[in-house]
């Protein structure tokens, strides 16, 4: 007999206040309220959390690492938005 | 806990992939850089570690079961909590390696069915029974021992995913082994029983604790492909001795004599030389005929069985309020 | 170890071991699942309610010990007392089944300890009043998780409804006696150190009547509510519960483990 799988959630936990939610693995589950059920009793045994997100795995869109160059490399060579491209005077101190 | 070096890596052919991209893929891999789960890849590569992943998530849940027979008869409520926490971590490793794995693109469902059919593999070492009180901390003190030694090393393995799994694992892992010695130091300090009790747990579980490393290196059909990607990162026989050598003395302590008249200080390498493993029951084992194999799957089939209502159940309910959801818009 | 111990009898001692014993044996029972829930997501969550119910076990048997002064502790509470001196619900005691059986059962003590707890957290009795605030939390989760469940159950598959109804028809006589008070309780209710059970009986009926109606569970026509635990008078199968927890302790008296 096939069964339709249960479906996958991606689980984000805030560590504390102050930091964003990290991504921390994923689980399964019918449903949302499940899923965040799972994802406490699962992520945060060893009070890992203060605050969890799960979303639906399928729901995420993610970049193609084929497209790696095009995204991200012509950023690289935009050094002069970098503090450090800049000359200040020793005598001005910190700027 | 509990990966095991039993997987027999297959030499795929690699012809039909573009030999560029493989050898950018390699050139990441030597460099140490992180292959994550939407990178190219080759075949093989996916096929590997697909399989030790998912054997290393089977063990975990396995696992569950030799100590699990502990969890009503826990001598104290402390040890009680302690050992009811440990089982449960061990079905979250379980969890976060699934998780892992079907980053590769084989669904949690389809892993677990090829163990319930007996297709995959888990470690040989639950396969053994826990008879007394003394197999808990002797699980605890040498399989987790074992198993945090083959663990650590995969912390820096390449795929990404496996590795963070693993990062997770053993630092959770942590008061498994300590939790395990615990219950050793007190056996070993009590009754004359008691102490029979831990002598002779060590004499059941010591021999198949060393062949949870894997057959030794002379025949280990591993050895090259894994350790060039970066999933293997020492030998079978580097990480029994060094098992060894750490557990020798830790056995001194609790006076108990670990079964190898063979045992040896070996002033010229500065390791213990120890006596021959029967690796004819160590594939006895995996074969399926261990003491405990049949029951292992009698019980893992018979949870998923009963639970599969439950599971029906729960999407059944979903999707009503799904269907409900779409309506009320 | 010795082989058996005594049990003083003061109205707060034996108040408290009774909570305790609720606590331990509920807790017991969550265990036995450890391995073969239905899913690994469930058998997270069966430990985790197990191992909050074993720790309020813990704290409330070491104030027992305290309340007793008799050298006790929670060890020898919970090993060396026989069936008789229990002093657990009925409820508690009742076997695993499947899952709905545990799911309810889980569900009506929840409800109860939920309402329970957060009442308890003003007893005048320091002691109790600081397990009451740990306990209250913890069980407020256990009854979120086994309501989300019993809806589930009640509203999935035609199957999972038979069985979840089957489970409410069975366990629904064994929570009558989660409100009944013993005249020896009278002074702790008095002294605001307890609180008065039968006060809680309004709350929970209208919190778990409102799940079983989103469930579409029915209640069971009969009102008889089964008791006994409270005084010690269990069902057969809290003797084989205590011949497998207590096993070690018995047959090697006097080792520390």
């Amino acid at each position: 007999m096939t069964v339709q799988n249960i479906s996958l959630w991606e689980v984000f936990i805030r560590s504390r206040n102050g930091l964003a939610h990290k991504h921390v693995g994923s689980l399964h589950a019918a449903d949302a309220a499940l899923a965040l059920r799972a994802a406490r009793d699962i992520y945060t045994r060893r009070g890992e959390g203060l605050s969890i997100w799960v979303v639906p795995s399928n729901a995420i869109i993610a970049s193609d690492p084929a497209d790696k160059e095009m995204l991200f490399e012509p950023a690289m060579s935009k050094i002069y938005r970098h503090p450090t491209f800049y000359d200040v005077p020793d005598e001005v101190g910190h700027m | 806990m509990y990966t095991q070096a039993l997987n027999a890596s297959q030499s795929d052919e690699l012809t039909g992939e573009d030999a560029a991209k493989i050898s950018r893929f390699e050139a990441r891999v030597a460099a140490e850089e992180r292959i994550e789960a939407n990178d190219w890849m080759p075949a093989a590569y996916r096929k590997t570690l697909t399989r030790q992943i998912s054997q290393h998530a089977h063990s975990e849940i396995v696992g569950m079961l030799p100590e699990g027979n502990w969890l009503t008869r826990a001598p104290t409520l402390r040890r009680k909590a302690a050992l009811l926490a440990k089982v449960q971590d061990e079905c979250g490793h379980g969890l976060y390696l699934y998780a892992a794995a079907e980053t590769l693109g084989t669904s949690r469902e389809e892993l677990v069915d090829q163990m319930l059919s007996g297709k995959a593999k888990y470690s040989s070492i639950f396969n053994y029974p826990t008879l007394t009180w003394a197999d808990i901390g002797t699980i605890g003190w040498l399989v987790d021992g074992a198993a945090i030694m083959n663990q650590i090393p995969l912390c820096r393995c390449s795929y990404g995913p496996y590795a963070r799994a693993m990062i997770r694992v053993c630092k959770e892992e942590s008061f498994h082994q300590r939790q395990g010695y615990e219950i050793m130091v007190t056996l070993s300090r009590g009754t004359p029983e008691q102490k029979a009790m831990a002598q002779g747990a060590l004499d059941r579980w010591w021999w198949p604790c060393l062949m949870m490393f894997g057959p030794p290196d002379q025949q280990s059909q591993h050895g090259d492909q894994s350790t060039r990607w970066k999933i293997k990162r020492f030998s079978n026989d580097d990480l029994r001795q060094k098992f060894i050598d750490a557990t020798v003395p830790q056995a001194r302590y609790l006076d108990l004599k670990i079964p190898d008249d063979n045992l040896r200080w070996n002033e010229a390498t500065g390791h213990w030389d120890y006596g021959d493993i029967d690796w004819q029951e160590f594939n006895n084992v995996l074969a399926g005929n261990g003491p405990c194999n049949r029951d292992r799957l009698a019980a893992r089939r018979k949870a998923h069985d009963e639970g599969a209502w439950v599971r029906e159940a729960a999407l059944a309910y979903a999707e009503k309020q799904k269907r409900k959801t779409t309506a009320a818009a | 170890m010795a082989t058996a111990i005594c049990i003083q009898n003061s109205a707060l001692f034996m108040y408290v071991l009774g909570r305790a014993d609720d606590a331990l044996i509920l807790g017991h029972r969550l265990s036995e699942w450890c391995g073969h829930a239905p899913m690994m997501e469930e058998d997270m969550a069966l430990a985790n309610m197990g191992l909050d119910l074993i720790g309020q076990a813990r704290e409330l048997y070491t104030y027992a010990a305290e309340v007793e002064g008799a050298g006790n502790d929670e060890d020898k509470f919970a090993y060396l007392r026989d069936v008789q001196h229990y002093r657990n619900v009925l409820l508690v005691e009742r076997p695993n089944g499947d899952f709905a059986q545990t799911m309810m059962r889980q569900f009506f003590y929840s409800a109860f300890a939920d309402c329970y707890w957060r009442a308890m957290m003003s007893s005048t009795d320091p002691t109790l009043a600081a397990i009451a605030a740990k306990s209250e939390k913890e069980s407020a989760y256990h009854l979120r998780h086994s309501s989300e469940w019993i809806i589930r159950l009640g509203d999935g598959t035609d199957e999972s409804h038979r069985r979840a109804q089957s489970a409410l028809n069975d366990l629904w006589p064994f929570t009558g006696e989660l409100f009944q008070a013993n005249p020896e309780d009278d002074a702790l209710f008095a002294g605001r150190i307890a609180v008065d059970p039968r006060g809680l009986l309004q709350p929970w009926t209208e919190n778990v009547t409102a799940i079983l109606r989103s469930a579409r569970l029915t209640l069971p026509q009969s009102q008889w509510m089964q008791k006994g635990g409270r005084s010690g008078q269990h069902s057969e199968h809290l003797g084989h519960l205590l011949s497998e927890l207590q096993s070690l302790q018995r047959t090697y008296p006097n080792a520390t483990w």
